[in-house]
């Protein structure tokens, strides 16, 4: 069976109007032709799939590659959920670029299996090992062959992620779909729904699951990081953070009744729901994030088709606030020019929540590739935005800066990689995605389904509000 | 010693007992599967040239290592901000499997157009080891082409530990030293070496070096400027501070041009005052001495009261420290036994045999003293000895803060000034920030400790 829209009003309505990207669709300039790239926006892909890793049950993110490698990402990781991050490395040293780091990485399994008794190990390749050839699915049978007396050995996963070819993105789509083409195995059909979210906070994967309970729906979600990268506060040390997307549950995901997946961009080559449906018969249903309130209409319609119920009167409550705040809100962001920047699936949401309220997306940026920001910007906001925006692909911060400069928005909403721009325009930065390395609480931001957008109408609002009240020379204390 | 350490790894730790025999092993590979809190050759060079605010720092592969190192060494600038910016060839699959030399030399002709900078280091990473790019050819041709210097970092990140690319980048700026005019520099002049000008240290350390009457001819590598570096072999002396960044540089000074150097520390009271005085014993100078003596007492009664009032709340307190380097943790074990505190385990990613025995010596015994550890060791010591506060880098932030228990960060990263007279007082308000919080309390190691 193939990838199936699911036919819900969400849906064909989404069908029609990509009907009409031609007539209305975004412009595309020409990212200036620049060879070097300055302040990137996107990061390796060996990170998403150490991130990806981090959602699995009992497991341990393993890097093949040099010493560094783990110990920038962890880092980098670090800053952002403020939670431990161990990644494993096979180290390797001159030696082994010469001769294979087939040892190394065998001896970095067997260390960390008899040290963290691993339920699952993870583990991605990078540029160096990629380079040098080593062939990981092969040493990694080799490994299970000759550890066959060993009582039990933790599931192996391996996934190729040079990190010359595609952004953290690719890699943790790939993760995604390396764990399952692994994992998954025949059986009886379960009474169960897959989630493939994507890169998600963990606050959202908590609301995911919320979600999908309250519409009586048995969901497993791949990866879950709700509270692998939010744990709470301890008394002991924990080898591995508790949590996770269970082992036994992944194995059962190929019986699902269906799987979501989130993400416009996606290549269906990376599209782990994809695979499910291909090889598994599993039915797909691709999504765009539900960030605001048109993609959260689709996501729930598409629940209320699996389950056969209606939406809880819980969200519709939530739905209607959203509404009537829009209301009270909607002079204060009307017409404001907003650049977005980062993932481009993240991109592609935000962007369709700003054109719902009226603000104006003026340019829409990754450092993603995929080919296809330009439809899925098109598709979410072509009939509710005044001006059309600049969408770029495959983009950097010095280009960005460029733009930015020249279009003279009021916001930028992003990472917090883009702060050198709010600082220098001297307008405000909405935080949204990742990293957010200069805030706490990364882990926590919450912009999904009707409360996130919620969430995130009251920040936008209350962010212009308060730029407007401190450049007043008056200062009113109401509005 | 506890399940939470490999076999293997048993020997690059001990406990400090006196009399006996003290023995560790150290600057061995890191063990495949331990999770060092080891960074690469790469990060080595990438730190200690980083804060050269007027050179264009080109890392040469694909995205991460360049977008991971991005401003993220809080070394500030008095002028130009360059070294902010994260510059990168981004070799995609074709370049890999084509060569990069092409597009090297265009990143680089097209940045050094945009920016004007006085030099260019281009950073070799792992793929370009192993694809063999000539780095150096596409660096002379395009220094010839551009008219300033174009150096080649080989900081391949495989291709050893941190301390390698200490050496590496040392060897790209000894290109520089011998280049510049100096006859306008004094007799009485030094370098800094191995201060990078966090948080705005290295400034605080010049006015005090120029306060007794020492001229400063370049700052390597905080607010480091190329022309400075290219002059620096006009000094009369060397002061380098941290074990491993500068050491080399220092080194080959010395052997080219006969500059003689010293080794110090500017953190804590005691050895920031030791720095001064060694400089000023140097020249053989009563005037400078004397004014270095005079500058000690007025700062030590600046901060005095203060820290007296620190150390009164924090007496008795202990502290566990892991950082980058060896050299650092002896000053930082001085400034806490100024603060009352007891420091009860210390380690550091790439110390030598040396250092720790000397860390041995400082230290009351029973001390853990480890090398190259990991998140699973660190923490396990932590709970062992009742840590009230943990000193290091992010990476180890998140293991004392999800055991309940305080940091003080005092890495790269850290917008604090550390250093110096005020930066002993900055310390000890930032321990204090962090271990008298009430969050403690209600964590649930104490709630289990009080069970």
């Amino acid at each position: 069976m193939t990838d199936n829209h699911a036919p819900v009003r969400g849906i064909n309505e989404f069908k029609n109007t990509a009907q009409s990207v031609g007539r209305a669709g975004g412009k595309r300039r020409q990212a200036p032709n620049y060879i070097s790239t300055t302040n990137a926006c996107k990061l390796c892909k060996p990170m998403g799939a150490a991130l990806a890793f981090r959602g699995i049950e009992g497991s341990m993110p393993f890097l093949h590659g040099s010493q560094g490698c783990a110990t920038y990402m962890r880092r980098y990781i670090i800053s952002h959920f403020n939670e431990p991050m161990d990644i494993a490395s096979s180290s390797l040293g001159e030696k082994h670029a010469v001769f294979g780091g087939g040892p190394n990485l065998k001896l970095g399994l067997t260390n960390i299996i008899k040290k963290f008794h691993p339920r699952f190990i993870g583990i991605a390749s990078t540029c160096l090992t990629e380079t040098i050839g080593d062939d990981v699915p092969m040493l990694i049978n080799e490994f299970i062959r000759e550890n066959e007396s060993a009582s039990e050995l933790p599931a192996l996963v391996s996934v190729s992620t040079p990190s010359y070819s595609g952004t953290h993105m690719e890699g943790f789509h790939a993760a995604v779909k390396a764990v399952l083409k692994t994992l998954v195995e025949p059986g009886q059909g379960e009474d169960m729904i897959n989630l493939l979210p994507g890169f998600l906070s963990p606050a959202e994967i908590r609301h995911l699951q919320e979600i999908v309970e309250d519409f009586g729906l048995r969901g497993v979600v791949l990866p879950d990081i709700s509270e692998t990268l939010d744990g709470p506060a301890l008394a002991e040390h924990e080898l591995i953070p508790r949590g996770g997307t269970k082992i036994s549950a992944i194995r059962a995901m190929g019986r699902a009744r269906a799987t979501l997946e989130f993400g416009r961009t996606m290549a269906d080559s990376d599209s782990g729901g994809s695979w499910l449906a291909r090889h598994k018969g599993v039915e797909n249903y691709r999504l765009g994030t539900p960030i605001g309130l048109r993609e959260t209409d689709r996501f729930l319609a598409v629940l209320e088709q699996l389950s056969g119920i209606t939406t809880p009167e819980k969200y519709l409550s939530e739905r209607g606030r959203l509404l009537d705040s829009f209301t009270d809100g909607h002079k204060y962001v009307f017409g404001k020019r907003a650049v977005v920047y980062g993932e481009e699936d993240l991109v592609a949401g935000m962007t369709s929540f700003l054109a719902e309220i009226g603000v104006q997306p003026v340019l829409c940026a990754s450092g993603g590739k995929s080919g296809k920001l330009q439809e899925a910007v098109s598709e979410v906001s072509h009939d509710l935005s005044l001006e059309t925006p600049v969408v770029q692909e495959g983009t950097d911060f010095y280009d960005i800066a460029e733009q930015t400069e020249a279009l003279k928005p009021d916001f930028i909403i992003g990472h917090s990689k883009g702060y050198h721009l709010a600082r220098k325009l001297a307008i405000p930065m909405i935080r949204v995605g990742f990293p957010i390395h200069d805030r706490i609480g990364g882990q926590r931001l919450m912009h999904i389904g009707y409360r996130g957008a919620q969430n995130l109408f009251d920040l936008i609002a209350n962010t212009l509000l308060d730029k407007k009240q401190s450049d007043s020379e008056i200062g009113y204390s109401y509005m | 010693m506890s399940t939470a350490i490999l076999q293997e790894r048993q020997d690059q730790m001990c406990r400090t007992e006196s009399g006996s025999k003290f023995s560790i092993v150290c600057d061995k590979e890191s063990l495949a599967g331990a999770i060092s809190q080891r960074a690469c050759v790469f990060c080595g060079s990438r730190v200690v040239l980083y804060p050269i605010a007027d050179a264009l720092h080109l890392v040469h592969g694909p995205i991460g290592c360049a977008v991971y190192t991005w401003d993220i060494r809080g070394a500030l600038s008095s002028g130009p901000e360059l070294h902010r910016l994260s510059f990168s060839t981004d070799l995609q699959e074709r370049d890999v499997i084509f060569g990069g030399e092409k597009k090297l030399y265009a990143a680089l002709m097209e940045l050094i157009e945009r920016h004007q900078p006085k030099a260019a280091f281009v950073y070799s990473t792992c793929i370009v080891g192993i694809i063999g790019d000539d780095l150096k050819a596409v660096c002379k041709r395009v220094a010839l082409k551009k008219g300033i210097p174009v150096l080649p970092v080989q900081s391949e990140g495989f291709k050893g530990n941190k301390r390698d690319g200490y050496r590496a980048a040392c060897e790209a700026m000894f290109n520089l030293v011998g280049t510049g005019d100096t006859s306008a520099i004094p007799a009485k002049s030094i370098n800094i070496l191995g201060d990078f000008n966090l948080a705005g240290e290295i400034w605080m350390i010049r006015e005090l070096y120029n306060r007794i009457g020492i001229n400063v001819v370049a700052n390597i590598t905080g607010d480091g400027r190329v022309a400075d570096i290219c002059r620096a072999h006009g000094a009369s002396l060397n002061v380098v501070q941290c074990s491993g960044a500068t050491m080399h540089l220092a080194r080959m000074m010395e052997n080219e041009y006969g500059i003689p150097n010293l080794r110090v520390s500017y953190f804590g009271v005691e050895d920031m005052a030791e720095s001064l005085y060694s400089v000023a014993e140097f020249f053989k100078d009563k005037e400078v001495m004397a004014r270095a003596r005079q500058v000690v007492k007025d700062e030590l009664e600046k901060i005095y009261p203060q820290l007296m009032a620190y150390k009164k709340a924090l007496n008795g307190k202990k502290a566990a420290i892991y950082v980058g380097g060896a050299f650092k943790a002896f000053s930082l074990v001085k400034a806490f036994r100024l603060l009352g505190m007891e420091v009860v385990m210390v380690g550091s990613q790439t110390g030598t045999e040396e250092e720790y025995k000397e860390l041995q010596e400082i230290t009351a015994p029973g001390t853990i003293i480890v090398d190259d550890s990991n998140p699973l060791e660190l923490s396990s010591f932590l709970k062992e000895k009742e840590v009230d506060i943990f000193v290091g880098g992010v990476k180890e932030r998140p293991i004392a803060y999800k055991l309940g228990v305080g940091f003080c960060d005092h890495n790269h990263e850290r917008k604090e000034a550390l250093a110096g007279f005020s930066g002993m007082l900055n310390f000890a308000k930032e321990v204090y920030s962090s271990v008298m919080s009430p969050v403690w309390k209600f964590m649930p190691r104490m709630e289990a400790q009080n069970d």
